[in-house]
């Protein structure tokens, strides 16, 4: 069936949609971490559409237990639906999550190349530097930088993609170490390329699929902890909803409302399952080593 | 060998004087101490004297050396929350982080280590789906997620736990379960595929061959290779736990460093905030120093092998 819908595709579709399907063939589990994440964007769309009733107040309706009129998972302190705040929340952890991510691999993957092309004093000065930022603990790092610009959505971007830049730069670092002895890339440096274009043409694609995959798994670490600063007040800014904040005020009214603390809180861990499914997939399809690299600890 | 360590210990010592530098940028972008300090109203010649008492007026190099010698002796400096010294502060909150941490290991050692190892030995069966099904669920939940579960559970509900504070061995178990979690699945993940790279080795193949029980060959010739990898994570995982238990220490009261940075950001008391960071990337830096040394000691293929582990 897929050469009949290739032979009609450009080529490079057709080779995306050949490897897409036999990833989804390959691991059932990712299959379901695809779909779930599919129902999450769907859900995220959504939630432009219910914008108000996320956001308006109303004193009337406070604390409505799930499956009043109206509101089927309940509403909050300020009577403000749940299942509407959950859904504009998984946008906004989505959208930071990825630009997080983004800006991370990019630098990450960046200086691992140039660490591992140049060697010698860059490469010492650059992976002492990611080493120093590794040793200090992610949620302290974070809090004390967000402490001194101030919560919000783009400072949180850059201090979450702060954090996790030193992974792509190891991983690229290893990889350009090996590539940069093979002989396409002497062949290239012998008719006289510029390092430069060695790095963009020759060894920037060998890095690529290992960094998408550890991108993957990196935008569910990204969400967790997003929605810990929320949660201890630093991150997402009321009143923007945000999956940590939510997690924090039904923290606080855990006696007469668990549903505030309940449903946020299972949306949050199905997101994060789902983009976990799909990364470990992804990651033992494009590169089998990822896996283990991406398992380091990340405790909130 | 020795070559190695040596090089290792350059390394870890030449991180320790670069988070000094990254803590002090980090400080001096936090704007100005004394209006914190000074009453409101304040004239400002006093201000100005107070700038120079702590020798803000100086160059910066200046400030950055002073800074550095008083912190090799331990004096980071006077908390503006809790009147006391900074150092002192964080040694009389440590207590609290290292109690909670080891329990949490204890924990993650004695379900992950037998999770992964029967997870490697029914590799492809149903018990393996299993424990692989749960790690992958355990992975995704929110630790704060869980501390509140726990809470609403053992603690609202059924009236078994206090929901906050150190008071005790009861109070330390909804804390050291919540933050057992994530260290559990890393030690059960990383058992797993490591005992299951072993067991098909020549070596246990002989030992099997020769006659061995069962729970004798799994004892001494799987699971003492299988586990060396797991030594390397169970350090980094103490790390992690002693630094990284901030939100499950703030939501359950522990009054641990975790809540004492929580307190001191509250109330932009940086003194404290830069003690704390520093403390603990040093306690990270020694422990993977000696996760490394700790290879060489457990290991003879890499002891006289004479090279870099990977």
């Amino acid at each position: 069936m897929s050469t009949v819908a290739g032979s009609l595709r450009p080529r490079l579709g057709r080779r995306a949609l050949d490897r897409t399907w036999s990833l989804v063939v390959s691991s059932p589990p990712a299959t379901a971490g695809l779909v779930l994440l599919l129902f999450f964007l769907g859900l995220a769309i959504a939630g432009t559409v219910m914008h108000a009733q996320a956001y308006d107040q109303s004193l009337i309706d406070r604390l409505d237990s799930p499956g009043t009129a109206g509101h089927v998972l309940g509403t909050d302190t300020l009577g403000r639906d749940v299942l509407a705040r959950i859904m504009v929340a998984v946008r906004i952890s989505l959208e930071i999550g990825a630009a997080a991510v983004a800006i991370a691999g990019t630098v990450g993957v960046a200086i691992g190349m140039a660490a591992g092309y140049f060697g010698g004093w860059i490469d010492d000065v650059l992976m002492r530097i990611s080493d120093a930022v590794l040793a200090i603990p992610i949620v302290l790092l974070a809090l004390s930088v967000l402490a001194v610009v101030g919560g919000g959505m783009r400072n949180l971007i850059f201090v979450i993609a702060f954090t996790q830049w030193m992974t792509y730069a190891r991983t690229a670092r290893a990889e350009t170490l090996s590539l940069r002895e093979q002989d396409f890339v002497r062949a290239a440096r012998a008719i006289g390329s510029r390092s430069g274009r060695i790095l963009r043409r020759h060894i920037l694609p060998h890095l690529l699929p290992s960094a998408i995959a550890l991108a993957t798994l990196n935008v569910s670490v990204a969400i967790l902890l997003e929605a810990g600063l929320s949660y201890l007040g630093l991150g997402v800014q009321p009143p923007d909803p945000s999956l940590g904040s939510m997690l924090s005020e039904g923290r606080q009214y855990i006696y007469r409302a668990d549903w505030l603390a309940i449903y946020p809180g299972l949306a949050l861990l199905l997101l994060v399952l789902a983009i976990n499914l799909l990364g470990d997939g992804l990651s033992a399809y494009l590169d089998p080593r990822a896996r283990r690299r991406a398992a380091e600890l990340k405790p909130l | 060998m020795q070559r190695y360590l040596v090089r290792r210990l350059v390394q870890g010592i030449a991180v320790l004087w670069l988070l000094t530098v990254i803590v002090f940028v980090i400080s001096h972008l936090s704007g100005n101490p004394v209006d914190l300090l000074l009453p409101q109203g304040a004239t400002q010649s006093q201000r100005t004297a107070m700038i120079h008492e702590l020798g803000l007026d100086r160059p910066l190099p200046v400030q950055y050396a002073k800074f550095v010698s008083r912190a090799v002796q331990g004096d980071f400096g006077q908390s503006i929350r809790f009147h006391a010294s900074a150092m002192s502060l964080v040694l009389s909150h440590m207590p609290a982080s290292i109690e909670l941490a080891f329990a949490s290991l204890f924990l993650a050692v004695v379900v992950g280590i037998p999770l992964g190892t029967v997870a490697a030995l029914y590799r492809g069966r149903p018990l393996d789906y299993a424990a692989t099904t749960v790690l992958t669920v355990g992975q995704a939940v929110p630790s704060f997620w869980l501390a509140i579960l726990l809470i609403l559970w053992l603690g609202v509900d059924l009236r078994w736990l206090p929901i906050g504070g150190r008071s005790g061995f009861e109070s330390l178990i909804m804390p050291s379960l919540t933050l057992a979690v994530i260290p559990l699945v890393t030690i059960a993940r990383i058992t797993r595929s490591s005992v299951g790279s072993v067991l098909p080795q020549d070596y246990v193949r002989t030992a099997e061959a020769k006659g061995l029980r069962r729970r004798t060959v799994l004892r001494r010739h799987v699971l003492r290779n299988g586990l060396l990898p797991v030594v390397t994570v169970g350090g980094i995982a103490m790390g992690g736990l002693l630094s990284g238990a901030v939100i499950t220490e703030q939501i359950f009261t522990w009054p641990g460093i975790g809540w004492l940075t929580i307190q001191a950001i509250e109330a932009r008391d940086y003194a404290v905030v830069q003690a704390v960071t520093l403390i603990t990337a040093a306690i990270i830096v020694g422990l993977n120093l000696i996760v490394d040394f700790a290879y060489f000691a457990l290991d003879p293929r890499i002891r006289d092998a004479q090279t870099v582990p990977a």
